[in-house]
């Protein structure tokens, strides 16, 4: 099988640039990374891989857009469902779950009682940051901070710790402006430096946010203004993680000691950047649908910084 | 290609509708409409008579608002979802969509002097 092959020509080598680039392309079963001083290796198909890591994992999840009803999926809880199915389904059980951004499609009340009813039967903490679709409400944001957002600051930003990892949640959907790309603010960003502070450079730290915090795709607005700063402050990090959703795809990149990761959608795919007259919901084949959308699972093993994604469509 | 035939025959209608509108019978401000379509605004600048409600509806399958700082700010459009505006005051209004602000638009409006309305970049 080519999936096979594919993935064995990686085995026990370092992996240049150009061969990550292709992985990361190619849509099928997902593919375990690790990444060790920065370098991707990919481990095998998820069944072997997962067996052999012994890290604690958590779940990504992304862009659900409840209440989406187009032709490109008409029913986007339905497939948010056959996702949180997976999740069920996963041999080691996640110590959580985060999910970055766009839950609903509208905002609307119904839109969110139905992803939580939904998302809450997989049995794990989630821990959201809202999307732009979560905040057009009549009074902006208001039914997600009432949600999701109470013991966050901001517009919902907030951080936590666990196994040793520190999880920074950041909102870059709010306060946009004409021209620009995504925006943290300088109120956010004044808080990453304080929230920041006193740890120490060994501390692997995971940031999660909507819109890509990287540029992926200026001319759709795939990226954020101030998302520069924030890299910055977290240069002297060894270990940096960004987990993105928004542009409903995966794509990957590791640049000094930082590992970015686009997550796909629960709901609808969309184009690369560039291969559409723009980045609306992308139509495919009924029957392929289920392949490219899906959830990704985080492993960390510790002591190492060694950080694996695995990405699982709904349909292999 | 019936593509082809379409679209000489949407230009035909266009033309026809230009015309119309250039007619001096027209005593008060013609609407307008804006379409919004593959994540642009279309036409993306209108000059418009003071006095004159401009319509944006929005055909494309993912919400988008019109925002001009200041001035108007529509709430979340869906599909086929429309907004309006009444541009009394002339001058220039810069918009934007607030959730995808790479959207971008411009309505000028200019003091009524009896001169028709005119569509910068109307037709391609």
């Amino acid at each position: 099988m080519s999936a096979q092959d594919h993935d064995r020509s990686h085995d026990h080598d370092g992996v240049s640039r150009r061969k990550v680039l292709e992985c990361m392309t190619w849509a099928g079963t997902g593919v375990l990374w690790t990444v060790a001083g920065g370098v991707p290796t990919s481990l095998g198909l998820v069944g072997e891989a997962m067996a052999q890591t012994s890290g604690f994992t958590f779940l990504q999840i992304s862009d659900s857009h409840v209440g989406f009803d187009k032709p490109a999926n008409p029913n986007a809880l339905g497939t948010l469902e056959e996702a949180i199915k997976k999740v069920k389904a996963l041999q080691a059980k996640p110590a959580f779950m985060i999910h970055t951004g766009d839950i609903t499609h509208l905002s609307k009340v119904k839109e969110f009682d139905d992803a939580q009813q939904i998302i809450s039967q997989a049995g794990l903490d989630t821990h959201y940051v809202p999307g732009e679709h979560d905040i057009i409400d009549e009074e902006p944001g208001h039914e997600y901070k009432e949600r999701y957002g109470k013991n966050a600051k901001g517009a919902g930003w907030y951080s936590f710790d666990q196994n040793g990892v520190h999880f920074i949640g950041l909102v870059n959907v709010v306060g946009l402006k004409a021209g620009g790309l995504g925006n943290l603010g300088d109120e956010q960003l004044t808080w990453l430096a304080d929230d920041l502070k006193g740890k120490s450079d060994s501390t692997p730290i995971v940031v999660f946010a909507h819109i890509p915090l990287w540029t992926v795709y200026e001319t759709w607005g795939w990226g954020t203004d101030d998302g520069a700063k924030a890299l910055a402050l977290l240069k002297r990090f060894g270990s940096v993680t960004v987990l993105n959703g928004h542009i409903h795809q995966i794509i990957q990149k590791v640049e000094g000691n930082v590992t970015f990761h686009t997550a796909r959608s629960t709901a609808f795919p969309q184009p690369a950047p560039g291969a559409a007259p723009s980045p609306g919901p992308m139509k495919v084949d009924a029957d392929k649908l289920r392949g490219v959308l899906g959830i990704a699972d985080v492993t960390f093993k510790m002591g190492n910084a060694r950080l694996a994604i695995v990405d699982t469509p709904l349909q292999g | 290609m019936t593509n082809f035939a379409f679209g000489r025959g949407a230009f035909a209608a266009a033309l026809l509708l230009a015309l119309v509108s250039a007619l001096p019978a027209a005593a008060r401000a013609a609407d307008l409409e804006v379409k919004i379509d593959n994540f642009t605004f279309g036409p993306q600048k209108l000059t418009v008579k003071a006095g004159t409600t401009v319509t944006w509806t929005n055909e494309d399958d993912i919400p988008h608002t019109v925002v001009s700082t200041g001035h108007f700010r529509s709430k979340a459009l869906d599909t086929d979802d429309k907004y309006s505006f009444t541009f009394t005051t002339p001058g220039t209004y810069e918009y934007f969509c607030g959730l995808h602000p790479h959207m971008q638009g411009s309505i000028i409006v200019k003091a009524v002097t009896g001169e028709a309305d005119t569509k910068d970049g109307a037709t391609p």
